[in-house]
């Protein structure tokens, strides 16, 4: 009797979370960022037309601006490698709605398209002589390195309580984050990896919450949150190419072999071959990559254009509704948040298991 | 080209840099103490219960051994008891022979010396009666002889009897 009450919850638990799953491909991923709304608001108020794809991509994309929320904005120094020399000034410098021309000491620089760009003359138009490697504290970068301090200040000092508990039961933020780390291990390392999993566990550790934190910092819609930096393109491609690197630079002569001496294939199928195995090499981190991205950013997107509906509307009846389902996205956004940290690691840990595994034939 | 799926290279650069960064100071000072903290710990959780492990067998074998030995005594003191009991029921039959062989030899002493004492008394009885007869004809005879006419007659009677 107990048992099949037992079994019975378990049933509803697993269609509940399988539901969930569900909705969440049904719907795309979630996610939050909507301090700009209030002045967005503003910007409606003064008869401009309200166009939500502008505002979505704004909050998505990046800035050379740290907006905290009610129409007020950090500057971010601007770094400029010119092929005069370096430049650096604060993004203040074109004002405050980024509209102003800066003349610096090479050239002039104004944002186009939020942008830092060269220009000529005081129609921004782009300066061809020019070329700027941007290298600016934009808003994803400042969100970058403050993630990277937490990330420090969190596992440091959980190291220090490793040290100071010598063979005593976790503690505090210890005892949180010991069944994580455990979890890497015995669940997503050692089953995919095999018995040399001890090497990878740095990087997988690194590379799961390095991608966690960001997804949860990217859920807070202000201050320290509000950037879109696991849900940005350029930010998962460094964490892909790191996943290419490790897998083939670990490939054993047995990965090697497959791809370049596939000895059941017919001769004149290799050519062939080859191709099909160096597109797979590329294709698996590149779906890493498309994948990170593409679920972070669609949350922010669903998110955003359900902030949006109000302003199209121009109504605050439908803010509750709004309200409603951008909670419920957020609560989903969690979960996506966890569950695309733990899905690049586990895909991490298999290629790299794949490239190292010992075959025997 | 969509700016979303634009990789910018400032971007790249930098979270290349902030990844390398992170990554050699975590696995230098974070990872490598805490795997190593909770691999010693998980490797003394398996000593201390392979210890408790070897402390259950260790207990197991003690109580089989108390078991046998209480089965033992056990054996033993049923051994002690039914030969107490045969001993018991040997002194038993013992003394009831040894005591029905000396109620015999008393009994028959006692017979012998009632046959004794009946021979005794008897040879008394024969010599009382002897003693009185005596008596008597002593006393008859002394009445009979009274008178000197009586002793005359028994004179000649005795010496008619007498015939030579």
């Amino acid at each position: 009797m107990d048992f099949s009450h037992i079994l019975n919850s378990r049933k509803i638990t697993t269609s509940v979370v399988l539901g969930v799953f569900l909705t969440l491909l049904s719907f795309g991923r979630l996610y939050a960022q909507e301090q700009k709304a209030p002045e967005n608001g503003q910007e409606t108020k003064t008869e401009e037309k309200f166009d939500p794809t502008e505002t979505i991509m704004e909050h998505i994309g990046d800035s050379h601006f740290y907006h905290v929320g009610g129409g007020i904005a950090f500057p971010l120094p601007v770094i400029l490698y010119t092929n005069k020399g370096v430049e650096i000034f604060m993004s203040s410098v074109f004002g405050h709605e980024g509209e102003e021309i800066h003349q610096g000491k090479y050239y002039k620089y104004a944002l186009v398209h939020d942008k830092v760009k060269a220009v000529t003359g005081d129609d921004k138009t782009i300066d061809a002589t020019a070329s700027v490697f941007d290298l600016s504290i934009t808003r994803n970068v400042a969100s970058l390195w403050m993630s990277v301090i937490l990330l420090l200040i969190i596992f440091l000092s959980v190291a220090s309580s490793y040290k100071k508990r010598v063979g005593k039961a976790p503690k505090g933020l210890q005892s949180f984050l010991e069944p994580v780390i455990l979890f890497i291990r015995d669940d997503v390392a050692l089953p995919n990896i095999g018995y040399k999993y001890a090497r990878f566990m740095p990087l997988l550790l690194t590379v799961f919450f390095f991608i966690l934190i960001n997804n949860l910092i990217g859920l807070i819609p202000f201050f320290p949150g509000g950037s879109n930096l696991t849900g940005n393109i350029a930010v998962t491609l460094v964490l892909s190419v790191i996943t290419l690197l490790v897998v083939n630079l670990n490939g054993n002569k047995h990965y090697w072999g497959h791809i370049f001496f596939p000895g059941t294939v017919p001769i004149w199928l290799w050519p062939l071959w080859w191709v099909v195995e160096l597109l797979g090499i590329f294709s698996r981190p590149f779906a890493l990559m498309i994948r990170l991205f593409a679920n972070i950013t669609a949350g922010h997107i669903i998110v955003l254009s359900l902030i949006s509906l109000i302003f199209v509307f121009k109504s605050v009846a439908i803010a509750p509704v709004s309200v409603a389902f951008v909670v419920f996205m957020d609560i989903l956004e969690l979960l996506v948040a966890l569950l695309q940290a733990f899905i690049f690691t586990l895909l991490t840990s298999l290629f790299i298991g794949s490239a190292i595994e010992e075959h025997h034939h | 080209m969509n700016p979303l799926v634009t990789p910018d290279l400032g971007l790249v650069v930098w979270t290349t840099v902030a990844f390398a960064f992170l990554f050699f100071i975590l696995a230098k000072f974070a990872w490598k103490p805490i795997m190593a903290a909770i691999g010693d710990r998980e490797a003394s959780i398996e000593k201390a219960l392979l210890k408790a492990e070897a402390a259950k067998e260790e207990m197991e074998r003690l109580v089989h051994e108390n078991e046998a030995l209480i089965k033992q005594a056990r054996a033993e003191r049923d051994q002690i008891l039914s030969d107490a009991k045969k001993v018991k029921d040997q002194m038993i039959s013992d003394a009831k022979e040894i005591a029905h062989k000396e109620g015999a030899r008393m009994i028959e002493l006692a017979r012998v010396e009632i046959n004794n004492q009946k021979a005794v008394a008897m040879a008394d009885v024969k010599n009382q009666v002897a003693v009185l007869s005596i008596q008597i004809a002593e006393k008859i005879l002394q009445g009979q002889l009274e008178d000197q006419k009586k002793q005359d007659e028994l004179v000649s009677q005795l010496l008619k009897e007498v015939k030579l």
